[in-house]
């Protein structure tokens, strides 16, 4: 569906993050994609590799050639009228226990940035500045 | 060495954001940002003209126009006294709050009441994406069918209002309105329905009151 735009905005956010802690480079961008959010996860890793390998400019060095790790979450419905749980993709609105459509969707349409996995060395005139900045615990 | 940092953040978090910064900002203003969205062809430019023939005296309005084949609606808006502009969407599917805010603060805004988004024509994506609207109305065509709220139930049940268009030709299909409204009422219980035929001016007032009574 809409799977470039949101691999831009995953970028950004993620570079975003890694700037914050000064990191040099990001090697792996996990993210949580629940099974009916709409998105396809095959889709989603080409237009990634896409994404983080642009020539000059338009990709940041820092993302360059970052590894995509998909997990899904399982889409499970909740029905309210016998209060059990079934599978979303199997059964869709109606209940499949009580034959109820009082049902909505517990979990499954999650798109969620997890967690990124950043090289920790510094490069020597960023960590210079670093020190100077950084203010000392006493005074802060 | 290597290190892992956990964001545990919504994709859609950021444009959240920038949508209700966004939102606040046109309050403050005193414009009134409606987001519009349809399928192509559902007859969102000749609602938008007679709008703005209605009403424009009264309520400036400002079009933002989302689609990037051509500026042939932008010319018959302007033509009609409203402010407009065309904003390219690089090929995306719907718009987000970042090009909405860059394509609105393009125009000259002073005296600016309403301004209308006029979005991508697709009844998928635009439903999952804040604009920074203070209104989401949808427009569905006679001819689309009475049962369209069936196959794009996210649109309908996010809408605040759904107006159905082209009213004077019902009788050439078989759309029902009372069916049409009941599968919309059981997706969104609150929604505003307008049922109105552009062309004639039938129940263009009802639509044209609701805006009246949502300007800042």
């Amino acid at each position: 569906m809409h799977e470039l735009s949101v691999v831009f905005s995953v970028i950004k956010d993620c570079v975003e993050v890694a700037k914050e802690n000064n990191a040099p480079h990001i090697n792996t961008v996990t993210i949580q994609l629940g099974k009916v959010s709409g998105v396809i996860p095959s889709y989603l890793k080409d237009c990634w590799k896409w994404a983080v390998s642009r020539k000059g400019d338009k990709t940041d060095d820092i993302i360059r050639g970052a590894e995509l790790i998909v997990e899904p979450i399982e889409a499970i419905t909740f029905c309210e009228n016998c209060k059990q749980t079934y599978d979303t993709i199997k059964y869709a609105k109606v209940c499949p226990h009580c034959g109820s459509d009082n049902t909505y969707l517990y979990q499954g349409n999650e798109f969620l940035i997890k967690e990124i996995q950043v090289d920790d060395e510094m490069p020597t005139e960023f960590s210079d500045q670093i020190d100077e900045d950084t203010p000392s615990p006493v005074m802060g | 060495m290597a290190r892992v940092i956990e964001l545990h953040k919504s994709v859609t978090e950021s444009n959240d954001r920038d949508a209700e910064a966004l939102r606040n900002e046109l309050k403050e203003r005193g414009v009134l940002l409606i987001n519009l969205m349809s399928s192509p062809g559902s007859g969102k430019t000749t609602l938008l003209s007679r709008t703005i023939s209605d009403i424009n005296d009264e309520l400036p309005i400002a079009v933002l126009e989302a689609d990037i084949e051509s500026d042939v609606d932008a010319v018959k808006i302007e033509a009609l006294g409203a402010k407009s502009i065309q904003v390219h969407t690089d090929g995306m599917c719907h718009m987000d709050a970042g090009m909405t805010r860059e394509g609105l603060f393009g125009m000259d805004l002073s005296g600016t009441k309403i301004a209308f988004l006029e979005n991508v024509g697709n009844l998928i994506c635009p439903a999952e994406f804040d604009t920074g609207a203070h209104k989401n109305v949808m427009i569905l065509s006679v001819p689309e069918g009475d049962d369209k709220p069936l196959k794009y139930p996210l649109m309908f049940s996010m809408c605040d209002a759904l107006i159905i268009t082209k009213m004077d030709t019902k009788d050439f299909f078989t759309f029902d309105l009372d069916t049409c409204i009941s599968h919309v009422k059981k997706l969104n219980p609150d929604i505003f329905i307008f049922p109105v035929s552009a062309k004639t001016g039938d129940g263009m007032k009802e639509w044209e009151e609701y805006l009246k009574k949502e300007v800042f």
